[in-house]
């Protein structure tokens, strides 16, 4: 009997079918891995399970017994619990308050010798080094994952889910978690663990399901599958297809990278020696897992973020560490990753938020004065090519759905764009009728003789709408391709760090020949 | 059923409108129950106060005097809020304002000719503003100072140092403190008992603060760092230099109206120039939502309360407390009712499925 059996789950967003009858089996002892893309549906069944959603229908067993779980408490009560990728802890605080913050069944005043001990027993037997003493600031990513892991198991968690738990390690880390999860499965304890990852799906799991577009495609053991055929079900390569595109004629180099580093937000390399180029009427994609550098590469080109070594140029002309104003000035556009946060200011109006490029020069603005009527008339018309779908120009963007948000987005900077437009995931989390029309703005802007660097998590996309592709991979680049000769396992297995002699392999031999050995990172 | 607040989806004219009114008439029902309990009759009190406040010529003179440099520095405060640099320091850029147009005036404009006396002293006054608020707005700029900590520490600054001059340095002999008077020719005209001609500073600044906000390159370019300033930053906006040039007005303003209570009011520099202005403006900055035609009302409204206060004192023979206790009365229900704007409340029947104000994106 399964330790917990999920069946027939419906859960839908306005817009959204995010679980479509997804049924699912834990047993006792395993790791199951939950394999798909991003807005497959994975985040949201495991929302589900610890009660942060409440699914629209289905049915929910644990030990074979039916539960309706209605908040991470409830799930708590029932010995599941969830690590998420964005930790829940408090730094000021040591791991030993931490992991007993919010437990109920303590006295007032809480023995923390005794809980300091425990925790002390507990990352013993599982080999999860931590000082129960330390506070959270002073502790690695690596190590305040652990944390979390002891609060779980502290409090007598046998489900245990993990949210792509290896996106923030190193490899060494990622590794030392492996041997971790493997002790805790000799304990009979179960795991779920979130990833797109295929080589560590094949170095970590029993089993594996695949979900795609809220359904779940598979359900297979580990050992009777191999990446290439994950890579497939995952993707789905049946829908693939190619949107109509003239052959690209290149011309002048536009964008020139030269052995670009450049930390992130921690402080962390984050591009290490990049170097890249895109000409005119040329569509550059870049592929790869987020938190491989992509979305410093777009701040970097932009002027967003500082480049500690190497050279950004732009139509020829040194841009690096030049600032945002100068960038946009020389006629490079940016579609951002974080729409909602970066690319709109969502308590203004649709027509101002169109306006933010255009309104220092005429007509929209004349001696520094606005001239509301042109303001007004050139979103009409903006909305009107883009297909906006909103009440009136004067409507606050934050009340415009995500798709129409992008089309506004989209409106000002293919508008503004003069020689470069950078990408940042421009379709994610559209519609297909949007992600159609935000595929075929980018044709055009290249067919009118831009440079479009795309950078994208849909293979599929970058194989329909890039000439040319390359796969970020820690800051790296895994080598440049040409689209046409692109396939979706051989990116899929460079985006999970496979070399190309690796891939050369998997081009020759059987799929089964290559092993998780050949997928995991280089260390 | 419940009771439960969803987003509004657009900003309700009918609430903008209703929402400051029901609050105020829930405040004064607050502050008649606190009268009831202090032994006053609420209906006598309120009339006493609204009669002493503008129910005769010299209450209503009172009221503007005090309105002018509530304007003036409730502008100054609303302008550094509108992008996000929260001044506090409006209290020392007003004294430090006063400081110098009474310096001007005093000493430093010996030999000039008579009518240059008062614009260069306010145009001391609105220079002494300016730098006592640049000082944190560069720390900020450069440094990522924290604003709230420097402007408010540069209040005790100013004060403890314009009070050295009054009881020290500049001290008219004869006295135990305050400078000797100014001359005549540096004085502003009056036209209403003490109300003063600084008052068209501030009504005049506040159009064109009104104007700027609305019609200008630069007040679009406030408003999205005041609203999302990671987006100004993405669409070139230099957040830094627009923090120095905001604040250096900002000051300029407040300056400004530490200079008109020299120049207008007292004619020397002297204890009580500011008895708090630069604090209450931030109240009225919030209750005006930064909108400069707004602070003028506003302005108005508290230079009422004050005033109205004072005279229950003597009238009523109430402690002083109450009429500082009334004005807290009237605030809380003016700012916690600003939730209702963005919030309607609704009914709902248990069951009934909740409409999401935003879809969710699926991760």
């Amino acid at each position: 009997m399964p330790v917990l059996r999920m069946r027939g789950i419906i859960k839908r967003f306005p817009g959204v079918l995010a679980n479509d009858r997804v049924d699912l089996d834990l047993f006792a002892g395993e790791v199951l891995a939950l394999l798909g893309e991003n807005g497959a549906g994975k985040s949201t069944l495991m929302n589900v399970l610890i009660g942060l959603y409440r699914p629209d229908a289905g049915e929910i067993r644990v030990q074979g017994r039916p539960v309706e779980i209605h908040s991470p408490r409830d799930a708590s009560g029932l010995g599941i619990g969830m690590v998420h990728q964005n930790f829940k802890l408090v730094s000021t605080m040591t791991v030993a308050q931490n992991v007993i913050l919010g437990l109920q069944e303590l006295p007032f005043v809480p023995n923390m010798a005794e809980v300091a001990a425990r925790i002390s027993e507990l990352s013993d037997r599982y080999n999860m080094e931590v000082d129960p003493q330390a506070y959270i600031w002073q502790l690695s990513v690596g190590e305040q994952q652990r944390v979390e892991i002891l609060k779980l198991i502290y409090r007598g968690a046998g489900i245990l889910i993990l949210d792509e738990p290896t996106a923030v390690l190193t490899p060494q880390e990622a590794e030392e978690l492996g041997q971790v999860l493997k002790v805790m499965q000799s304990e009979g304890k179960s795991m779920i663990f979130i990833t797109h990852k295929m080589g560590e799906v094949m170095a970590f799991s029993n089993r594996v399901c695949v979900l795609r577009q809220g359904q779940l495609v598979a359900a297979k053991r580990t050992v009777e599958t191999n990446p290439r055929e994950l890579a497939r079900l995952m993707v789905g390569r049946d829908v693939l297809f190619r949107l109509d595109k003239e052959p690209m004629t290149p011309g002048t180099v536009v964008l020139e990278l030269r052995d670009v580093h450049a930390v992130n937000d921690k402080g962390l390399p984050a591009l290490r020696g990049l170097s890249l180029t895109v000409r005119q009427g040329e569509i550059l994609g870049i592929a790869g897992v987020a938190g491989n550098g992509q979305r410093e590469l777009a701040e970097v080109i932009t002027g967003l973020r500082e480049i500690n070594e190497g050279s950004v140029l732009i139509n020829s002309r040194d841009l690096t560490n030049c600032s945002p104003l100068a960038v946009i000035n020389s006629g490079v556009s940016h579609i951002p990753a974080d729409r909602i946060g970066v690319g709109i200011v969502g308590d203004m109006q649709v027509a101002d938020n169109i306006a933010m490029k255009g309104y220092r020069k005429s007509p929209m603005a004349k001696h520094g004065l606005l001239n509301r009527q042109r303001i007004i008339d050139f979103a009409r018309a903006m909305i009107d090519v883009f297909q906006i779908a909103t009440p009136t120009p004067q409507t606050y963007v934050k009340f415009l759905s995500g798709g129409n948000i992008q089309k506004t987005i989209l409106a000002r900077e293919i508008d503004a764009c003069a020689s470069l437009l950078v990408a940042v995931y421009p379709s994610r989390g559209l519609d297909v009728g949007a992600t159609e029309a935000v595929r075929q703005r980018l044709i055009e802007q290249r067919d009118a003789g831009r440079a479009v660097l795309l950078i994208s998590e849909d293979l599929e996309e970058l194989i329909s709408v890039a000439d040319r592709i390359t796969v970020l991979y820690e800051g790296r680049s895994m080598g440049f391709f040409p689209a046409t000769e692109a396939e979706v396992e051989t990116l899929g297995l460079m985006m999970a760090g496979a070399q190309n002699e690796a891939l050369a392999t998997v081009g020759r031999e059987a799929s089964d020949a290559v092993g998780p050995d050949a997928l995991a990172r280089p260390s | 059923m419940n009771l439960i607040l969803r987003k509004r989806e657009s900003v309700s004219r009918r609430a903008a409108i209703l929402v400051p009114l029901i609050s105020f008439a829930v405040s004064l029902l607050f502050g008649a129950l606190l009268l009831a309990v202090s032994g006053a009759n609420p209906f006598v009190t309120y009339a006493a106060m609204l009669q002493g406040a503008v129910g005769s010529a010299y209450g209503l003179s009172e009221v503007l005097v005090k309105t002018i440099p509530l304007i003036l520095t409730g502008l100054a405060v609303s302008l550094a809020f509108r992008m996000r640099f929260w001044n506090i320091g409006a209290e020392g850029q007003l004294t430090m304002g006063a400081v110098a147009a009474a310096g001007m005036a005093l000493f430093w404009s010996q030999g000039l000719p008579d009518w240059t006396i008062l614009p260069l002293s306010i145009l001391a006054g609105c220079v002494a503003g300016a730098l006592w608020a640049g000082i944190p707005a560069v720390l900020k700029a450069t440094l990522k100072v924290d604003e709230t900590l420097t402007t408010l520490m540069m209040n005790y600054v100013a004060i403890l140092y314009s009070e050295h001059l009054y009881y020290i340095a500049w001290r008219a002999e004869g006295y135990n403190s305050g400078t000797e008077r100014i001359t005549e020719v540096a004085w502003l005209a009056r036209f209403a008992g003490r109300a003063h001609t600084g008052l068209f500073f501030g009504l005049i600044l506040a159009v064109a603060l009104w104007a700027v906000f609305r019609y200008t390159r630069w007040g679009f370019e406030l408003k999205i760092i005041g609203s999302n300033p990671t987006a100004a930053r993405y669409l070139g906006i230099s957040i830094a230099r627009n923090i120095v040039v905001t604040l250096l007005i900002s000051g300029a303003i407040s300056g400004l109206a530490g200079a008109v209570e020299v120049l207008g009011l007292s004619h020397r520099l002297q204890q009580g120039i500011s008895v708090g202005y630069g604090y209450t403006a931030i109240i009225i900055a919030w209750m005006a939502q930064l909108n400069p035609l707004g602070v003028v009302f506003v302005a108005f409204l508290m230079a009422s309360l004050l005033v109205g206060g004072d005279q229950i004192q003597m009238k009523m023979r109430l402690p002083a407390s109450v009429g500082v206790v009334l004005q807290g009365m009237l605030l809380i229900p003016m700012l916690a009712g600003s939730l209702f704007r963005e919030f309607a409340l609704e009914l709902r029947r248990p069951g009934e499925e909740v409409a999401q104000a935003k879809p969710v994106e699926v991760a």
